[in-house]
């Protein structure tokens, strides 16, 4: 297991899971975004602070995002799409995922690629049928993985990865939203 | 010793062996939770070679076949009879206290003191169902596995099975043979073919060892502790009950229930993965038999491999309670035992019990019959008599401690 190295801190991670086991408040985390109108349908968020371990902390630098409509939807593309984010999301979060799983189970990784595909009926966003929901009604993920490991563990590392899933969760399961006027 | 199920009459056994004192106190008669606890066509999925319990076991004509209810309850109350065990029936435990260098036990027939308690009050006294449940419009049903007793019972309609361990996939089957259209909500869970290369598959879990993995051997006990039980039935077929099974039978399977909001009930879109981990997990299983097979150079017949579980065409993700769609909710989503009488401080804060393979964690007291108490078999009846053996051998050195 000492030999693998994916560049994830898995002690730290386990070290963590075992203190947190005992302290509840501690593994609250409040996770925030801000964002600014920029102009038809263009905005930015930015992301810098968090709270979390017991107190306010903060990324390193601030991560700022452009979200707009491509040009088919009469807008400038200034940036991708709001619900390409949730693509972003998920890969990122599943392949954080896989990673962990497999530094964990030993197992080096040579490279991890994923393509996402989300299919969308816009007629839901566009109110032009009642029957089609705004989101997506379908995403697909596939996997190319290229690890010192049979296809079957390989297909394991990335069950486990989407068991873990912050973002798969969040995307598989509803979530109350609150969304208010200061 | 709190109980007269399997777990505090091979306990009795193992003390009267030992010539130590003891009584067993139960609520109401032997193998009480056989008796009221069960559904009508109910089976043990244990096969009855497997029902054994401390120089008692079955003896029949069907070695391969599955115990009724009755059958058990005629069984343990052989076993009671046979080791002569001191039950003191329709009393019922309401509270331990530690006292002195023992424990007061408060009975409804008056007090005890004694010098060490075995907690046998079995580990599935209280079904354990989701807080949303209340959520539920109150035109739907609802029911757990210990109000259901048979199909007729439940209004015509539809009907939406929660939990797809043993007991969700044996209802769920059952109602679906009575004719209504079922709906069963699938979280994680455990499959396994009912036979493998011509054994049960319970046969390959004795014979391989698996079973005998010990508390103190497994990575992570907290999880194994709480695996639900595998989708497995004891039918007179030996057919395998997996969610391929319900599916060709006409079960429509659904995520695993998340949520109900504005009367609908909200279903998880992971369903895929659910099926690829219970997958992925069987299939190791069966290699690590295959394995076990070609170095202890048994060879029942040629390895067989399932298919994967069918993902159907288009999940549900909701659906309307208030609809008339489904008039009865049955929830099999587990239990849990029931320590409300326990007045020593020896739960965790998700009140269950703190104990190292069966010895809690306060002097004298002891639990049997837990899911993986001390091995993998714990959780069953063939499971006990190692385990009561231990424990109260452990029990037993620490009488003999305090009276030196
Ligand atoms: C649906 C279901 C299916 C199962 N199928 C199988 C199977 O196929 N094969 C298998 O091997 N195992 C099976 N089991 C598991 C296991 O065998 C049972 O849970 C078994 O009942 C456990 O035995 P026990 O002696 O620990 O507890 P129980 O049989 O539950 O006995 C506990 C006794 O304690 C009494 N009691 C509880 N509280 C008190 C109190 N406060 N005061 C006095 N008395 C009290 C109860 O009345 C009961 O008689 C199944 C369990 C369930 C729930």
């Amino acid at each position: 297991m000492t030999t693998v190295a994916n560049g994830v801190n898995v002690q730290a991670l386990l070290e963590a899971r075992e203190v947190l086991k005992g302290a509840p408040e501690a593994a609250r985390f409040v996770w925030r975004a801000t964002s600014t109108w920029r102009g038809g349908v263009h905005s930015t968020t930015t992301v810098k602070e968090f709270y979390g371990l017991g107190q306010e902390r903060s990324h390193k630098s601030e991560a700022v995002f452009d979200a707009d409509h491509p040009e088919v939807f009469a807008a400038e593309d200034q940036g991708i799409t709001p619900i390409e984010y949730l693509l972003v999301g998920l890969a990122s979060c599943l392949t954080a995922g896989v990673a962990s799983v497999a530094q964990n189970r030993g197992i080096q990784l040579r490279s991890v690629e994923a393509t996402l595909e989300g299919t969308h009926d816009i007629r839901g966003i566009l109110g032009a049928d009642p029957d089609v929901r705004n989101g997506f009604d379908d995403i697909t993920v596939t996997f190319h993985i290229d690890a010192d490991a049979s296809q079957q563990d390989i297909e394991a590392l990335v069950a486990q990865s989407q068991k873990r899933s912050a973002v798969f969760d969040a995307l598989t399961n509803p979530t109350n939203v609150t969304v208010q006027v200061a | 010793m709190v109980g007269a199920g399997h777990a505090g009459l091979a306990a009795s056994h193992f003390l009267r062996e030992r010539a130590i004192d003891h009584l067993v106190i139960e609520r109401g008669e032997v193998a009480n939770s056989w008796r009221r606890e069960r559904w009508d066509s109910f089976r043990l999925l244990t096969p009855n070679w497997q029902t054994r319990l401390p120089g008692h076991a079955y003896e029949g004509p069907d070695p391969d076949g599955y115990m009724t209810a009755k059958e058990v309850t005629r069984f343990i109350e052989g076993f009671a009879a046979l080791s002569r065990a001191p039950v003191r029936t329709g009393t019922e435990v309401t509270s331990v206290r530690a006292a002195g260098d023992g424990y007061r036990v408060t009975t409804s027939h008056g007090e005890i003191r004694c010098r060490a308690v075995v907690i046998a009050g079995g580990a599935c006294n209280r079904p354990v169902v989701p807080p949303f449940s209340e959520a539920v419009p109150p035109s739907v049903r609802q029911l757990t596995a210990f109000d259901y007793r048979e199909p007729g019972q439940l209004p015509d309609g539809g009907v939406l099975v929660v939990g797809a361990s043993a007991t969700g996939v044996q209802l769920a089957a059952e109602l679906r043979r009575s004719g209504r259209p079922v709906v069963l909500s699938v979280g994680e869970h455990v499959r396994l073919p009912r036979t493998y290369r011509g054994r049960d598959v319970l046969w390959w879990m004795d014979a391989s060892g698996v079973w005998d993995q010990r508390h103190d051997e497994v990575e992570d006990l907290a999880r194994a502790r709480r695996l639900p039980s595998p989708q497995l039935a004891g039918t007179p077929e030996r057919a395998t009950l997996d969610l391929n099974a319900l599916t060709a039978m006409g079960v429509e399977l659904v995520g695993r229930w998340a949520a109900v909001r504005d009367g609908w009930a909200l279903f998880s879109g992971g369903l895929r993965n659910v099926f690829s981990l219970a997958d992925l997990k069987m299939e190791r299983l069966l290699d690590t038999f295959d394995a076990w097979a070609r170095t202890h150079g048994v060879d029942p017949g040629p390895a067989e491999r399932l298919p994967p579980t069918r993902v159907p065409e288009r999940a549900r993700l909701r659906l309307d309670l208030r609809g008339g769609e489904i008039r009865t909710i049955v929830w099999a989503t587990g239990f849990r035992p029931d320590h409300d009488w326990l007045h020593v401080p020896v739960l965790d804060d998700k009140g269950r019990l703190r104990h190292d393979g069966g010895i809690v964690d306060h002097p004298g007291l002891y639990a049997l019959g837990l899911p993986f108490l001390r091995r993998r078999r714990s959780t069953f009846i063939n499971g006990i008599e190692a385990d009561a053996r231990e424990v109260i051998a452990h029990l037993a050195g620490h009488l003999a401690a305090r009276a030196r």
